[in-house]
């Protein structure tokens, strides 16, 4: 029998599925090193949970929302009950470049990835059940049908925003501004750290968030060069543009650093890593590698001054996904009408390029539509959560820590200063004497 | 007897310990203290936002001396740890009336 399958594609495109679920806990522990040690664990549950949670839903509805045909072939939302729990999908189809389940495990890591972004804003403070619930509701009423928005590339059966031609390659506006402003409105309704900005918070561990960047960058090859679903020649350039739009945004993040603060720090490059690797994700494939590393270096000075905004506006964005992932998705999305060139896979000229305003009015346009849309939806479920079960733990609770409070645990035994060390064993000994006394 | 306590930079602590080791001084505690004095704080910056660390990390020395011997000491880890800049710490003296040596019940000059 005759089949198109072609092994190589598929290959890669299982590979960079597993690279995007690495990038979970490169993201757990980017944002758990940036917590105080009384919160890492429960940064890391957070993120890791937001995977266990919208994982479940992608096999039971997420995929058909997402990918189903749209009703009505408005491109607004896929058909619910298309594909649930995936039963139709098993059987090989001759005429499939690669399995349909290659493709659903390929994008169900991305609305894992984009859930467990918004973690990053509400650090320190939210009771684990609340978020859990929040992760699965977000998902399944901003995350799949923005992703059906963006990502279902099937003709009329499409996408609003790809039959428009807006441009996103990888997820400028269904990942990185759908979760940072998603991010804000939950911050908004769940109020800031206690103390904050008055107490400093210092990060527990900046080592871990080197390795979590480090992580999140190794599996953003997946991300964005698997976003070509094939291994061809799209793939590659959207691999190298990654790559090279990170390393000048991290300079870009030091150099503002260095200037406004006297300082380049490690936080800095871990942060500037980031924030090229957001900027690039719409971008990866639409414009040259100098266009990415002009976009990753804007990227990296916006975001390094952007992260300063909340103490501006007082709202307690702990570990800045507004100013990091808001703000860089935005770049990316906005600058591919600026840096778009034919000579790339995607074949459309930005302004820059002599394209014209049009391709920029498009990107405008799809950016707020999926900010606006991801505003007002996040904020009902919050508020709704909020009534219902509460989002915060309970005073005594957040100054204790929430890994204590939620999860019964601690990060680290920190020796002395932290009733640890030689003194571990005394806490110990003394339960274990009063269970046998029982 | 004596208490010596003093306060230190943290890498004076070797100086320290040879000093006193060439006078004869059976033992001495060391614990990791921390806090502030003239020297004050330093500053660390986190994403633009600075913060100031009012607490830096010391090394706390104790030992317990004989009356006589005590000027002796007090000089020589004054010596030792001068770095002749801000934050050198500080080193005094307080009264003890009673020693115990745990292993033999020893008490007084004998037990240091």
């Amino acid at each position: 029998m005759e089949t198109a399958l072609n092994t190589g594609d598929t290959a890669w495109l299982m590979t960079a599925a597993a690279l995007v679920l690495l990038m979970l806990p490169g993201l757990a522990f980017f944002y758990g090193g940036m917590v105080r040690s009384k919160s890492v664990l429960n940064m890391l549950m957070m993120v890791f949970g937001a995977l266990f949670i919208v994982g479940v839903l992608w096999v039971l509805v997420g995929y058909s929302i997402a990918f189903g045909d749209s009703y009505g072939q408005a491109g607004w939302l896929g058909n619910v009950t298309q594909y649930a729990g995936l039963e139709g999908l098993m059987t090989d189809n001759p005429e499939s470049v690669y399995p349909a389940m290659a493709f659903v495990a390929f994008q169900a890591m991305f609305a894992c990835l984009t859930v467990g972004l918004i973690a990053g804003g509400v650090a320190d403070r939210m009771k684990f059940s609340a978020w859990l619930v929040f992760a699965g509701i977000w998902a399944l009423l901003v995350y799949f049908p923005v992703a059906h928005w963006v990502f279902n590339l099937a003709g009329d059966n499409g996408g609003w925003i790809y039959k428009l031609g807006i441009i996103d390659f990888a997820g400028g506006t269904a990942v990185h501004i759908n979760a940072g402003i998603a991010a804000l409105a939950l911050v908004f309704v769940l109020g800031k750290r206690l103390g904050w900005p008055r107490v400093p918070m210092r990060p527990s561990n900046l080592t871990l968030v080197m390795i979590g960047a480090g992580l999140l960058w190794f599996g953003w090859f997946g991300f964005n060069a698997g976003s070509a679903t094939a291994a061809n020649n799209t793939a590659a350039v959207a691999f190298l543009n990654t790559f090279a739009a990170t390393c000048a945004a991290a300079l870009g993040w030091l150099l503002t650093e260095k200037i406004r603060d006297g300082k380049a720090t490690s936080l800095g490059a871990a942060s500037g890593v980031v924030a090229g690797l957001v900027a690039i994700t719409p971008a990866c494939a639409a414009v040259s590698p100098l266009g990415a590393m002009a976009i990753g270096a804007i990227a990296g000075v916006l975001c390094a001054l952007a992260v300063g905004l909340k103490y501006r506006f007082k709202y307690d964005d702990s570990l800045d996904v507004v100013g990091v992932h808001l703000v860089g998705g935005l770049v990316g999305t906005l600058l591919i009408g600026i840096f778009a060139t034919e000579a790339s896979p995607t074949g459309i000229n930005g302004l820059l390029h002599g394209g014209g305003w049009n391709q920029l009015w498009l990107q405008f346009v799809g950016a707020l539509a999926v900010l606006v849309y991801s505003l007002v939806v996040t904020l009902v479920i919050a508020l709704v959560i909020k009534a219902i079960m509460g989002l915060r733990v309970s005073e005594e609770q957040e100054i204790s820590g929430v890994d204590l409070a939620e999860h019964a645990e601690s990060a680290y035994e920190l020796g002395e200063s932290g009733g640890g060390g030689i003194f571990a064993g005394v806490g110990h000994a003394g339960r274990a004497r009063a269970e046998e006394q029982q | 007897m004596k208490l010596i306590t003093a306060i230190i930079k943290p890498f004076k602590l070797e100086d320290i310990k040879s000093a006193l080791e060439g006078l004869d001084i059976q033992g001495m505690t060391v614990s990791e203290a921390s806090g502030f004095g003239r020297q004050g704080g330093h500053t660390e910056v986190y994403r633009g936002a600075e913060y100031t660390v009012d607490l830096i990390p010391k090394v706390r020395i104790e030992v317990l001396v004989d009356d006589t011997q005590a000027d002796t000491v007090i000089d020589a880890i004054v010596t030792a740890a001068r770095t002749g800049k801000i934050g050198d710490g500080k080193v005094w003296a307080t009264p003890v009336d009673t020693v115990v040596r745990v292993r033999t019940g020893e008490r007084g000059v004998d037990a240091l």
